[in-house]
């Protein structure tokens, strides 16, 4: 059993120190430090969170726990935070906002954790949001669907889709279809209920109708929905131009199963929060188009970083048995928030929460999603969103085309 | 006003998952019935036949069949484990609601530590396969599930109501004590049922593993509807657990197709609580 400090005598500690102290100045003396410099030594810098590491939204909470992992383990093999090293205190959720507010509760109260990183998921989020808030707390979180619920002070997204992405994100898919030659003049919307995926399709209603785009059909189902055979032919009557699908999960391949039984492909489909890798595996997932943030190829790789990311990733996602082993927006999310929390400390030399946020406010942190700033409304910046579309199986940008993947077109009907 | 093909699309698409219903609910209603065990782990049993078939026939290289037949037998097996174990801890009743919740947990970690908690789709070559009836499309293994599940229900009630093993276990649910009197060993009948009902959980999950892409939390999203299922087709009446299956799909998926889909959830639980409302006995 190793011993604890608590163990050994004053003067033994101190003189320890001092031992490790002069060998670490003949280290750097002689140039043999690591090339990131020292160590990192000393109590650790203790970050606290919870994934979605059981329950329904478990598969993607695994990708955010890779991704997290492989920041924290990077950082350590370097010089840590302000030189100490960094413990990720992670809880598991269990895909319940009700719970991930009472272990963000114990983070801050029983374990006293240093600093605060977010959940997966928008109802997780704002669980811990109000939590971080009562205690004063700055929360940097990656996947709020919602930016106008995000109302604290000193909460921080990552998942940059602007303010406003209901209005942004729809006239940057339609442009990229019309752009790419598309004939759009007839639009189909089905949409879960769930609230992040809700909003954005009434968004996208909205924007068809001003662009002068004829709803051939809009339907709404309850999340959870099991059967999309009604809804399929549906769908298939309807023939839209574009069908946009405010999906999460696997809601999109059951419905492309569905239609795929009735022997109809859709011209255009959209889908809004699809798992990335049951869709683009699946073979009638091929041409379908979601949103993005960040995919494993140029120009996101060409960032250095970002490409010993995707080559770490997928090492560590193939030994964990992930069936999608790429790095795609999740877990470039996931490697982000942390991005973005360091970046703070490390400028602020602080881990002082109105500190960070104040520095964050007032600058921009480089991520392997872009250049992000913080001082919008609710601290959002820009709309970072891009559009992807599977293509032989993989998901790849498309739109637009300063983003999209070397070679890639955008396939359109 | 829908056209003739989307509601004849929609009916299809009812039966079929009326007939899922029905397969779930099968096992579910049998060892409630007559065993007085409402099982809340069949459930979770389906889904690990469910990743049993996907990792046979999807990774392992089995033929679909060839997995069927491995899962089903290893399934009547657990399910007679299963049940001495209830027989030895005389779980009762409502305990049962507790214990098989907790197996029900267990069976989920499992699953997820073994396979993650990343979803698993089994592509086969007949899997999105349909068959063209005049404008309709008929979905091959849906179909399939469909004629399973109306065999399953109708060759059970033909054994529990024509063969004296059947009559059997029908008069030890309705009286125990008499029915031993009569030289009916309960014990050996129970491990039976118990076996059967458990290896039509492998069979539901069977079919949920090739008509649907797996993740080990879905498993609870199919309770809800299948105990309605269960009361409104009776406690322990196979034909009654198929003709509810159908009512609730069908007027399901019907709903999809005339109104909005979200309206569809509710008429499960709407039709559930009239029947118990105006035949409270389907319960007892």
């Amino acid at each position: 059993m190793r011993p604890t400090k608590r163990c050994l005598p004053v003067d033994f500690l101190a003189q320890t120190r001092r031992i490790v102290a002069a060998l670490a100045l003949g280290a750097l003396a002689l140039g043999l430090a690591a090339p990131g410099g020292a160590a990192p030594s000393g109590p650790p810098i203790r970050v606290g969170g919870s994934l979605a590491l059981t329950g329904p939204l478990a598969s993607t909470g695994m990708v955010h726990k890779l991704a997290g992992e492989i920041f924290v383990e990077q950082i350590n093999k370097a010089d840590g935070l302000l030189g100490r090293p960094v413990e990720w205190v992670l809880l598991d959720d269990q895909s319940k906002p009700d719970l991930t507010r009472t272990l963000y509760d114990r983070l801050v109260t029983a374990d006293k954790v240093d600093l605060l990183i977010g959940p997966y998921a928008t109802g997780s989020i704002l669980s811990a949001m109000a939590v971080a808030e009562r205690h004063g707390k700055m929360l940097i979180h990656n996947t709020f669907g919602i930016p106008k619920l995000a109302k604290y002070g000193m909460q921080f997204p990552v998942y940059q889709l602007g303010y406003t992405p209901e209005e942004t994100f729809p006239p940057k898919l339609y442009d990229g279809l019309t752009a790419s030659g598309a004939s759009i003049k007839t639009i189909a919307i089905v949409t879960s209920k769930f609230p992040s995926v809700h909003f954005l399709s009434l968004g996208a209603r909205e924007v068809a109708k001003k662009r002068g785009l004829t709803e051939v059909m809009y339907l709404e189902f309850e999340f959870g929905n099991r059967d999309f055979g009604a809804i399929a032919a549906r769908v298939r009557d309807a023939n839209p131009d574009l069908l946009w699908m405010g999906s999460i999960g696997l809601e999109s391949n059951m419905l492309l199963e569905a239609l795929k039984k009735l022997n109809y492909t859709p011209k255009n489909h959209f889908h809004l929060y699809p798992a990335p890798a049951p869709l683009a595996v699946a073979p009638e997932g091929e041409r379908a188009l979601a949103m993005t943030l960040f995919e494993p190829h140029p120009p996101f790789t060409n960032n250095p970083n970002a490409a010993e990311f995707v080559k770490v990733y997928r090492e560590r996602a193939e030994k964990a048995k992930l069936p999608y082993p790429e790095a795609d927006m999740q877990a470039a999310l996931g490697y982000a928030q942390w991005q973005v929390l360091t970046a703070a400390v490390k400028a602020t030399k602080s881990l002082d929460d109105k500190v960070l946020a104040d520095w964050l406010r007032a600058h921009t942190v480089d991520t392997l999603l872009g250049r992000m700033r913080f001082n919008g409304t609710h601290n959002y910046g820009d709309d970072l969103s891009k559009v992807k579309q599977i293509q032989r199986g993989k998901w790849f940008t498309v739109w637009p085309k300063e983003s999209a993947a070397p070679d890639i077109k955008f396939l359109v009907q | 006003m829908p056209s003739a093909t989307l509601l004849g699309q929609s009916l299809l698409s009812g039966i079929f998952i009326g007939g899922l219903y029905a397969l779930l609910g099968l096992g579910l209603s049998l060892s409630w019935g007559y065993l007085r065990l409402i099982n809340l782990a069949h459930f979770a049993l389906a889904f690990l036949g469910a990743y049993l078939v996907f990792q046979l026939a999807g990774v392992a290289g089995f033929t679909v069949v060839a997995a069927v037949l491995v899962v089903v037998p290893a399934f009547f097996v657990l399910g007679v484990a299963m049940q001495v174990m209830f027989a030895r801890f005389e779980v009762a009743e409502f305990a049962s609601l507790l214990v098989t919740f907790g197996i029900a947990i267990i069976v989920e970690s499992a699953i997820q530590w073994f396979w993650t908690a990343d979803l698993r789709k089994f592509q086969f070559e007949f899997g999105t396969v349909s068959i063209q009836v005049g404008s309709l499309f008929v979905p091959v293994v849906e179909a399939i599930m469909f004629l399973v599940a109306a065999a399953l229900s109708v060759g059970t009630w033909v054994f529990l109501r024509f063969t004296l093993v059947g009559k059997a276990l029908r008069a030890s649910a309705e009286n125990p004590d008499i029915a031993a009197a009569f030289g009916v060993d309960h014990r050996r009948l129970a491990l039976m049922l118990s076996g059967f009902a458990t290896a039509l959980a492998a069979v539901a999950g069977a079919f949920i593993a090739m008509a649907y892409t797996l993740s080990p939390a879905q498993m609870f999203s199919w309770m809800g509807v299948v105990f309605a299922v269960v009361i409104l087709g009776g406690l322990g009446n196979p034909l009654g657990v198929l003709a509810a299956g159908l009512v609730i799909g069908v007027s399901e998926s019907l709903t999809m197709a005339l109104t909005a889909p979200t309206w569809a959830p509710l008429v499960s639980f709407t039709l559930l609580i009239a029947v118990l409302v105006l035949r409270p006995d389907r319960i007892g």
